[in-house]
Parts: C-alpha cells; sequence; structure tokens
C-alpha cells in the first residue's frame, strides 16, 4: 500500500507545471520548489515545536515546570520577529528577480526569430492567429519547437485565461485589451491548454491541444495549411463568435489581415480575403 | 403585465427537481418551526428576548444561529460541488448541467464569506466584547439590532433565488463584463447585487459600532494596553471594515448603474473598463480576508492563554503584529491578478508587500508557542483547535507566500491550489476559531458547558475532513487543474476528486454532530451547569459575571488594574480569602426593545425584491417604509427603562454568595 502511494505520487510530479517543457515554466518551477524549501525549513521545525511543546507541557505531566506568570522574554521576541522577516527577506529577493525575469511581456532571449500568434478567446473557444503566415486555428496551437513564440491576446467576449501548464505563464485575455506573452516549448509533443479564468457556461470545454513540431515540420504545416479549408473573413468570423463549447480543433487556411486589432478595437472585422500570394489554389466560394 | 415586473410564474423552476425540492423542504421546516414555536407560545419571547432585544449579547446570539443556519446551505452547496466533480469526468456530464452547478459555486462563495463567517465572527464580536471592556452595552444598541436584521435581509434575498428565479451565474466576486447585463440578462447578478448591499448597509453600521464601543466605552482603567487581544483585534477589524465595506458598496453600485441604467463603468463598450472593477473589489476583498482572520487570532490567543494557565506570551508584540497586519492589508490587492500583465515591478511590489503580512502572523503563531510553553496545558476542545489551526496554518501561510510569488503564481493562479489554500486559511485558520470560540464562550451564553467528548470528535471531522478535501486539490492545481469546471476533462483525476469527496463527506459528519452535540447537551444540561459563571479558570472580564450574565452584565462597572482585569482580581481574592468590599448599587439605566430593525429590514427586503424584480411602485413603497421606521424611531422620546437599584443588590449578592463559595473551594486548591 505504501508503495503505490509513492509511485502514485511520484507520477504525479510528470505532469502539469511539475512537468515543463520550456524555459518560462522550467525557471518558475525552479522558483516553486526553492521557495517553497525555505519555508519548509522554518515550517516542519514549528510544527514539530508545536506538538512537543503543547504535548510537554499538558496538565499532567509532572516533570514539566509551571511558570504562570512568564510572558515575556525580549530575547525571543527578536528571534520570533527575526526568523520570519529573513525568511521573507530572502523570498522577497526571490521575487523581485523573478518578477522580472519572467515578466510575461519580456522577449525571451534566443537566436531564432521568434513565431507571433495573436490568441482570441471567443464564446467558448480559443482562436489563434498566425499573421506571418496567414492562417489562423480554433482550439489547436501549433508550434516550432525550440523557437520562441510571442503572443498577443485579446478576448472577443468576457475575460478569460490563457494557459497552457507545461510551457508556464499564464496570462489574462482582456476585451478591449491586449496582454502581451512569450512562451516557448524545447520538446515536441502535445500538451494541453485551457482557460483558467472563467467565462460563463461553456468555459469547461474550452480546451486546447499544443502541438510542438520541429521547426522543419512546422513550416510543412504552415505551408499545407495555407490555403485549405475556409477562410477566416468577416462571414467566417461571424459565424465562428457564435457561442458554442467543445469546439473541434480546425484550421482556416486565409486569415483577413488586421483581423486581431479590429477584435480589439471591437470594430466589425475586415473584409474581404485577399487573394493569397504565390500560386497557391485560389479560395472556395466563401472568400 | 408590468405589475410585477420581471416576474412571472416561470419564475419559479418546476422543471428543475432539485431547486424545487430543497425550496419545498426549506418551507415545510420553516413551517414546522413555526407551528412549534407557536403550540409552545413562544412567540412572545422570542419577540422580547431576541427579536426586538438590544442586548449585545442576544443579538450575538442571534448572528451566530444565522451563520451556523446558513453553514449549513453553503455545506449543501459544497457537497453538491464536489459530487458533480466526481461524477462529470470524460464522457459523462454529471447530474448539474452548467447553469445550475455555475449558480452553486457562486451561491457558495457568497454565502460562506457574507453570511456564515461574517455573522459567525460578528456575533462573537458582539457577544464578547462589551463583557471584556467591562461594559454593559454596545455604543449604539439599536442601530446594533439594525445591523444584525439588514444582514439578515440579505442572506433572506440570497435564498430566495433558489425559489423565485436564479442565482448569480458570475462567481462569488461577480466580475464583469461577464456579470454585465450584456453576458448575465437574468436575475442572478441583481440578486447578489441587491442583498450584498442591503447587507454591507448592516456591516458598515456595525463597524460604526464597534469602533466606537471599543475607542470610547470601556470600564474605569482599562487603557488600550489592558484590553485583551480579542478586543483589539476586534478593532483592527473593525477599522478594516469601516475602511473596506464602503468601497464594496461603491464597486457594487456601479455595477448595478451599468446594468439598471445602462451606464458603463465596466462594460466592453462605451468607454468602460473591466480592470477598475477587478480592483476595486479587490481593495475590498482582500482586506476582507483580515477582518475575519484578525478576530479569529484574537480567540485563539484568548483560548490559549486560558487554556495554558497563563498570560498570553508577548502582549505587547501581538498588539503590533494585528495593527501592523490591519495597515498592510489595504496595501496588497493587487496580488489577486498578478496575470493581468501589469508589469514586473508592480507585480514585485505588491508581491513582497503580500508576504511580510507573513512576518506579523509568523510572530503571531510563535507566541501562541511560547503561551504554552511553561504552562499547564489543558487539552480541552478549544485547545485541540487551536493546535489543529497552528499545524494547518502554517502550511496554509506557505501556499499563501508561494502565491504572492508572481513567477509563481503565474502557473498556479486561480487553479485548484488557490481554492485549496484558501479554503486552508478559512477552515484551517477562521472556521477553526469559530468553533474554539463556541465551545469557550457557550456556557458564558447559556450557563452550560457542550459535551465535551462530542466536541472532540467534531474537532477530527473537521480536522480529517479538511486535509482529505483539500490536500488533494494542491496535487491537482500542479496538474494544471483550474476552478470552477462543471465537467472535468482529465479521466486521471477522479481518484483524487473522489478523496476530496470523502472528506467533504467527513466535514458534514462534522456539522451533523455539532448538532447532535448541541441536542445532547441541551438535554443533560442540568449535569452540565456553569454555576460560577467562570468553567474555564478565565482570565478576562467575562468571566466575572454570572453565566448567562444579566442584560447589565456587571452590576457595577469593574475597576480594571493590569493587563488581565479578571485574572489580577480573582488571584487578589484567593489570596486574601475576600472578595473585594461591596460596593454600593445604583440603578441602571438600559436601552429598551425596538422593534426598528426588524420592520427596517422588513422593508428593506420588500425593496430589494422588487428592485430585483424591476417592481418599481413597490420598490419605492420599500424604500419609504425603511425611511419611515427611522424618522419613527428618531421621534420616540423614551429609548431607555431604569432597573431598580433592589434588583441590581439582588442579583449581586447572589453572585457574590456563589463567588465566595467557589473561592473557597480554589483556595483550598491552591
Amino acid at each position: 500500500m505504501p508503495a503505490t502511494a509513492l509511485a502514485f505520487l511520484l507520477s504525479s510530479c510528470n505532469r502539469g507545471i511539475l512537468d515543463p517543457v520550456g524555459p518560462v515554466g522550467a525557471a518558475e518551477k525552479q522558483i516553486l520548489i526553492n521557495s517553497t524549501a525555505i519555508m519548509l525549513a522554518i515550517v516542519i521545525p514549528t510544527m514539530i515545536a508545536t506538538v512537543a511543546i503543547a504535548f510537554w507541557f499538558r496538565r499532567g505531566n509532572k516533570k514539566a515546570t509551571y511558570r504562570p506568570d512568564w510572558e515575556y522574554s525580549g530575547a525571543i521576541e527578536m528571534v520570533v520577529w527575526a526568523i520570519p522577516a529573513l525568511t521573507i527577506m530572502l523570498l522577497g529577493g526571490i521575487t523581485w528577480i523573478g518578477s522580472h525575469d519572467l515578466e510575461p511581456s519580456k522577449p525571451l532571449a534566443s537566436k531564432v526569430a521568434p513565431l507571433k500568434v495573436e490568441v482570441v478567446s471567443l464564446d467558448w473557444k480559443w482562436l489563434f492567429i498566425y499573421p506571418d503566415q496567414g492562417i489562423a486555428t480554433v482550439n489547436q496551437l501549433v508550434v516550432p519547437a525550440g523557437t520562441p513564440v510571442s503572443f498577443r491576446l485579446t478576448s472577443a467576449t468576457v475575460w478569460n485565461s490563457f494557459f497552457v501548464p507545461q510551457m508556464g505563464t499564464m496570462i489574462y485575455t482582456m476585451p478591449r485589451m491586449t496582454t502581451r506573452l512569450n512562451l516557448q516549448a524545447d520538446r515536441t509533443g502535445s500538451f494541453n491548454g485551457l482557460s483558467s479564468h472563467f467565462s460563463g457556461d461553456g468555459f469547461p470545454g474550452m480546451q486546447f491541444q499544443v502541438q510542438s513540431l520541429p521547426a522543419d515540420q512546422f513550416a510543412m504545416w504552415a505551408q499545407g495549411a495555407r490555403g485549405q479549408g475556409p477562410a477566416l473573413d468577416g462571414r467566417g468570423y461571424a459565424e465562428l463568435s457564435k457561442p458554442s463549447s467543445y469546439v473541434k480543433p480546425m484550421t482556416y487556411g486565409a486569415v483577413a489581415p488586421g483581423l486581431f486589432d479590429a477584435i480589439v478595437a471591437n470594430k466589425a472585422p475586415p473584409n474581404p480575403v485577399p487573394p493569397p500570394e504565390h500560386n497557391q489554389p485560389v479560395l472556395g466560394s466563401k472568400a | 403585465m408590468t405589475l410585477f415586473g420581471r416576474l412571472t410564474w416561470d419564475a419559479i423552476p418546476f422543471n428543475q427537481p432539485i431547486p424545487l425540492i430543497t425550496s419545498l423542504v426549506v418551507l415545510l421546516a420553516l413551517g414546522g418551526v413555526a407551528v412549534w414555536v407557536t403550540r409552545m407560545k413562544a412567540w412572545p419571547y422570542l419577540w422580547n428576548e431576541y427579536i426586538t432585544s438590544t442586548d449585545h449579547k442576544r443579538i450575538g446570539i442571534m448572528y451566530i444561529v444565522l451563520a451556523l443556519l446558513m453553514l449549513v446551505r453553503g455545506f449543501a452547496d459544497a457537497i453538491m460541488m464536489r459530487a458533480q466533480q466526481s461524477l462529470a469526468i470524460g464522457a459523462s456530464q454529471g447530474y448539474l448541467p452548467p447553469e445550475h452547478y455555475n449558480q452553486i459555486f457562486s451561491a457558495h462563495g457568497t454565502i460562506m464569506i457574507f453570511f456564515v463567517a461574517m455573522p459567525f465572527v460578528i456575533g462573537f464580536m458582539n457577544f464578547v466584547v462589551p463583557l471584556q471592556l467591562g461594559v454593559r452595552d454596545v455604543a449604539f444598541p439599536t442601530m446594533n439590532n439594525v445591523s444584525f436584521w439588514l444582514t439578515s435581509s440579505g442572506a433572506l434575498l440570497v435564498n430566495l433565488s433558489l425559489f423565485l428565479g436564479e442565482f448569480a451565474r458570475t462567481g462569488w466576486l461577480g466580475f464583469p463584463p461577464l456579470s454585465e447585463k450584456a453576458f448575465s440578462p437574468g436575475v442572478g447578478v441583481d440578486y447578489y447585487l441587491v442583498a450584498l448591499q442591503i447587507s454591507g448597509v448592516g456591516t458598515v453600521l456595525t463597524a460604526v459600532n464597534f469602533v466606537t464601543t471599543i475607542l470610547k466605552t470601556r470600564a474605569p482603567g482599562m487603557s488600550y494596553l489592558r484590553m485583551p487581544v480579542f478586543c483589539w483585534t476586534a478593532l483592527a477589524s473593525n477599522l478594516i471594515m469601516l475602511a473596506a465595506f464602503p468601497v464594496l458598496t461603491v464597486v457594487l453600485g456601479e455595477l448595478m448603474l451599468d446594468r439598471y441604467l445602462g451606464f458603463h463603468f465596466f462594460t466592453n463598450d462605451g468607454g468602460g473598463n473591466s480592470m477598475l472593477y477587478m480592483n476595486l473589489i479587490w481593495v475590498w476583498g482582500h482586506p476582507e480576508v483580515y477582518i475575519l482572520v484578525l478576530p479569529a487570532f484574537g480567540i485563539y490567543s484568548e483560548v490559549a492563554a486560558t487554556f495554558s494557565g497563563k498570560p498570553l506570551f508577548g502582549y505587547r508584540s501581538m498588539v503590533f503584529a494585528t495593527l501592523t497586519i490591519c495597515i498592510i492589508s489595504y496595501m496588497v490587492w493587487l496580488h489577486h491578478f498578478f496575470t493581468m500583465g501589469a508589469g514586473g515591478d508592480v507585480n514585485a511590489v505588491f508581491g513582497i508587500a503580500s508576504m511580510i503580512i507573513g512576518i506579523p502572523t509568523g510572530v503571531k503563531i510563535y507566541n501562541w508557542l511560547f503561551t504554552m510553553y511553561g504552562g499547564r496545558v489543558r487539552f480541552t476542545v478549544p485547545i485541540y483547535y487551536l493546535i489543529g489551526f497552528m499545524l494547518t496554518f502554517v502550511i496554509g501561510g506557505l501556499t499563501g507566500v508561494l502565491l504572492a510569488i508572481p513567477p509563481v503564481d503565474f502557473v498556479v493562479h486561480n487553479s485548484l491550489f488557490l481554492v485549496a489554500h484558501f479554503h486552508q486559511v478559512i477552515i484551517g485558520g477562521v472556521v477553526f476559531a469559530l468553533m474554539a470560540g463556541y465551545t469557550y464562550w457557550f456556557p458564558k451564553a447559556f450557563g452550560f458547558t457542550l459535551d465535551e467528548r462530542l466536541g472532540k470528535a467534531v474537532f477530527w471531522c473537521w480536522f480529517i475532513g479538511f486535509h482529505l478535501a483539500f490536500m488533494p486539490l494542491y496535487v491537482l492545481g500542479f496538474w494544471g487543474a483550474t476552478r470552477r469546471m462543471q465537467h472535468i476533462p482529465d479521466p486521471s483525476w477522479a481518484p483524487y476528486l473522489n478523496v476530496a469527496f470523502v472528506g467533504a463527506v467527513i466535514i458534514g459528519l462534522g456539522i451533523v454532530l455539532t448538532v447532535v452535540q448541541l441536542l445532547y447537551s441541551i438535554k443533560t444540561r442540568d449535569q452540565r451547569r456553569d454555576i460560577t459563571g467562570d468553567p474555564w479558570d478565565g482570565r478576562t472580564l467575562e468571566w466575572l459575571t454570572l453565566s448567562p450574565p444579566p442584560h447589565y452584565n456587571f452590576a457595577v462597572l469593574p475597576d480594571v488594574h493590569g493587563e488581565e482585569a479578571y485574572w489580577t482580581r480573582k488571584q487578589t481574592a484567593i489570596k486574601m480569602d475576600q472578595l473585594i468590599a461591596e460596593p454600593d448599587y445604583k440603578p441602571i439605566e438600559m436601552p429598551l426593545n425596538t422593534p426598528t430593525g426588524i420592520i427596517c429590514a422588513f422593508f428593506a427586503s420588500v425593496c430589494g425584491f422588487a428592485v430585483i424584480w424591476y417592481i418599481w411602485w413597490l420598490a419605492v413603497l420599500g424604500l419609504i417604509g425603511a425611511f419611515a421606521v427611522f424618522v419613527w424611531y428618531a421621534w420616540q422620546d423614551e429609548h431607555e427603562h431604569i432597573i431598580p437599584v433592589e434588583e441590581v443588590r439582588a442579583n449581586a449578592r447572589e453572585r457574590r454568595r456563589i463567588r465566595m463559595e467557589h473561592l473557597h473551594e480554589l483556595s483550598q486548591s491552591t
């Protein structure tokens, strides 16, 4: 039984924020573990002392010295103020440095140019626009491994929060406002993403998948997606923004330029989608 | 048909069995109680001794009864949520559709904070503070009664939403734009807003009352630094209330203007900004935590000193720590939304400010520890709660400091880790204190003690139940589980959610046992009478008077010498083997009963109900009615009655006789 419990606990460490796939998540996990360790160093002795003192000074214990008037000791007072104060000074330092290093809008240091992704939370699904690739996806975020991703985020409805636990930092998406976030996946694979700010009845269905592909495969995917499937123009966006939940992942082969900024400005999405560059097949009737 | 505004037969949830059956059961229970009270011919007693009473002790008891009733409601919500999350995993959608589940978690939070924790804490302040200060009542006794009934009016409206219409589906803080008319057109958010506005008036009046009472009315010789620590924490708590609740009134008022009159404070269009709401609600919301937890710390301090048979260690240090927390509690609100993207400097400053609160709190933990050190600790129920609290709260503090570190918060914000954290500090910190205080002061209120064995069983239910219910949520938080999920996507979370459900069931057993303990203790009250008025060998002035105390508390206001007013007096008496010389008794002037509170709250409820349903003529009538009651009260000439000196003297002599017998026992035992 204890062995199963232990195995269970250990398996629980290979998940979510304890199993980061990129530099942001890894740094945050490190701060989490360091801070916990620092605090446990005083919390555990305090817990033991609580039980030990209460037990030793129980009324029935004849060996314990009763000091009915003992109510002050300057030395002890100094120590009990000093212990939490020193701990908080140490943690305060970690906080100051960590808050600046891991500020979500700060670009990640990398030799590779970041991929730009624009994120829009809708009722109740996620829209990911790739402005440089001219494509968009719903409830599926495809990123190249080892490449920083620079997100601009907003909401076309109420607040949500964009969160991929294994990549790190979450950030709010808010209507009429843009937030910025920089993340990176070093590992290839598939990771869960979700909204972590309650947004109404369809909220639990706002799950999405992050696909982290090798850089060349990502380029192939983007190339292949371009021009394929429906286009995200005014009509397509109007259709997409109708409330729906548990939406299956899908891809748009073209996106009206400036759509993200139009959503932030609360203006009607621009129309129509311009004809694609290069020799792509002409878009379907929706264009 | 606009006579009844939005109110139609559709408001009654005929198609939803759960609220419908619950409403019927509640109505039947209320009817049953009414019939029983009628048959016992107890209406005049209830009316004179409780409903219209201006006695701070009676009002305190009513607050605590309200809190316990609402605890049952809030817990019913909790167990339904846990059941849903255990069932709605993977392919299953469980038994609660989102529109129902979302009302439940919103109601759970709203009820537990506003109508359980607040009235419970305010109930203790009512009952205990004037007794500990050695005075006869609060500064404004009628206003005190009005405060209670306005709080009850809010509780009534929240519970009415079960039967008529719906409750908010926007969480306990009603964030816009989700709570704006565009996204929540129903009556749910209006119920939430109106109920909190009415009870909020009651809370502000309470704060005015208690700040005045503590600053201006204390027994002779009771200087600030001789006040019991519970009074200090009550003062700090009421100062926070006085400063924070008006912010709540304003921010909820702004949302009402948006919803009712088409304003644009927080809307997506027209220049509204929902970030403003987030800031304002937390400018109230974070200090609110300290409104609850500071009096809890006060209760632990009283319990620690009494049952260790020692003065509180580092009294001045405790007072200083309390006031430090009181002030810093206003400067940390932004830590509730580090993920809004305010920037590294802002986040770091608020993160560090939040951690600094950990310093005075840590000091308090050590001071309770050193209060027990060198003592003779009696392992009574309140001491169980104290030790249970110290063990639980340090972990809750640890996870709280983690949440205050912005880069850590970036990955656990809004997660079940957060849910586990705040339940750990509110159950482990506040609820444990309330249960300790309930056991500690019960004999003072009713003249007999609660059953010890059942009390310990209740403690273990809360202690074990809490850990089973919330420790798994910390783990799930690490896995990326967020809060307020009507459906769980990942089947591997099931074992943890099932353990949490079992924990909730054990807490439920604890609540049932609390009722059993009360009934059993009432049944066996003759064997557990508190004759002396001092069942625990207490140290503060509430133990000087009889249990239950007379309406006027003290025949003559006690003279206070030193920090532990009653202890000093008791020790002198034991040493001399005699009581202080009999004082010169005088007639006592006490406030009269008044129906102002309940009538005013009746009209406030009518007005609130009408506003929720857009029945404007009724809203105007309700408002006029509530105002007219105040005017009527203001025109009354007689507010006090005189208790004749003979009655005071007879009561006091009886008390002295009992005291004298008790004193002989004590001096023989030492």
